[in-house]
């Protein structure tokens, strides 16, 4: 049976993106959800907690990356909050426009985009990014 | 285990790399980086990346082919696609990159390409 809620706290390392996606594609495996919306997870998952690991606490392993996983009525939603300074995701360049399409990176948050259903940002009062993303059924 | 495992053949002047695994953040991205760099620092600049058994790539590896291409145009060479899986085939088209790489199913139409 599918657990309702599960909150995961990791550190921030690369090798935490792979648990965080095994968690996350193991809880949505156990509540139902296709093949195809477990790849869109996993995707978006991996995309979400390397930013968090990475841009938001700077791989600072003593900053953690809290993550939690709930099973609703509405679908799969998972929050992810940093510890970083934040960013405005509006100011993030479009990685399709032709001047940016030979860069390196910036394509994280067309993918989280891409593969959930609904994908929100947000500054945490006690400072920190909140990722806000819903996989519906 | 490593992530991503990267075998070399050459095929008269082109160099196949067959690659096998996840190109992903950390591990996998540095793989391709690193061979792609040793390749060209010996002097190997035509080069067909064989992407039929990656299973996963997600948005660093996309950023690692671009470098890849970018570094190996920048030293006259030519880097290309082979073998795309669907997945793959579908993230290169959410990025527009599709139309960056040239990408063939035929290994021999690939390598002709090249001459």
């Amino acid at each position: 049976m599918n657990k309702e809620k599960k909150e995961i706290n990791l550190p921030s390392r690369l090798k935490s993106i792979d648990k965080a996606v095994v968690e996350a594609t193991d809880f949505a495996s156990r509540a139902g959800f296709s093949e195809e919306a477990l790849y869109a997870i996993n995707m978006a998952m991996r995309e979400s907690v390397a930013n968090a690991v990475k841009h938001g606490n700077q791989l600072d392993e003593t900053k953690q990356v809290e993550i939690t996983l709930k099973n609703s009525s509405e679908g799969l939603e998972i929050t992810i909050r940093d510890f970083g300074e934040g960013f405005a995701v509006e100011e993030i360049p479009d990685p399709t426009n032709p001047e940016n399409l030979m860069k390196a990176d910036g394509r994280g948050i067309l993918f989280m985009k891409t593969f959930m259903d609904e994908v929100k940002w947000s500054n945490h009062a006690r400072g920190g990014m909140i990722v806000k993303m819903l996989k519906r059924r | 285990m490593a992530e991503l495992n990267i075998s070399e053949r050459q095929a008269g002047d082109v160099t196949i790399l067959d690659m096998d695994g996840k190109v992903t953040i950390g591990e996998g991205s540095i793989a391709l980086r690193t061979t792609i760099r040793r390749l060209l620092s010996e002097g190997k600049k035509k080069i067909l990346l064989n992407l039929g058994s990656v299973g996963y790539i997600d948005s660093s590896g996309i950023g690692e082919l671009v470098s890849s291409f970018t570094a190996v145009n920048k030293e006259g060479g030519t880097l290309k696609l082979l073998n795309l899986t669907q997945k793959i085939q579908d993230l290169l088209a959410i990025t527009k990159l599709l139309t960056v790489f040239d990408v063939f199913d035929s290994e021999s139409d690939a390598l002709s390409s090249f001459e």
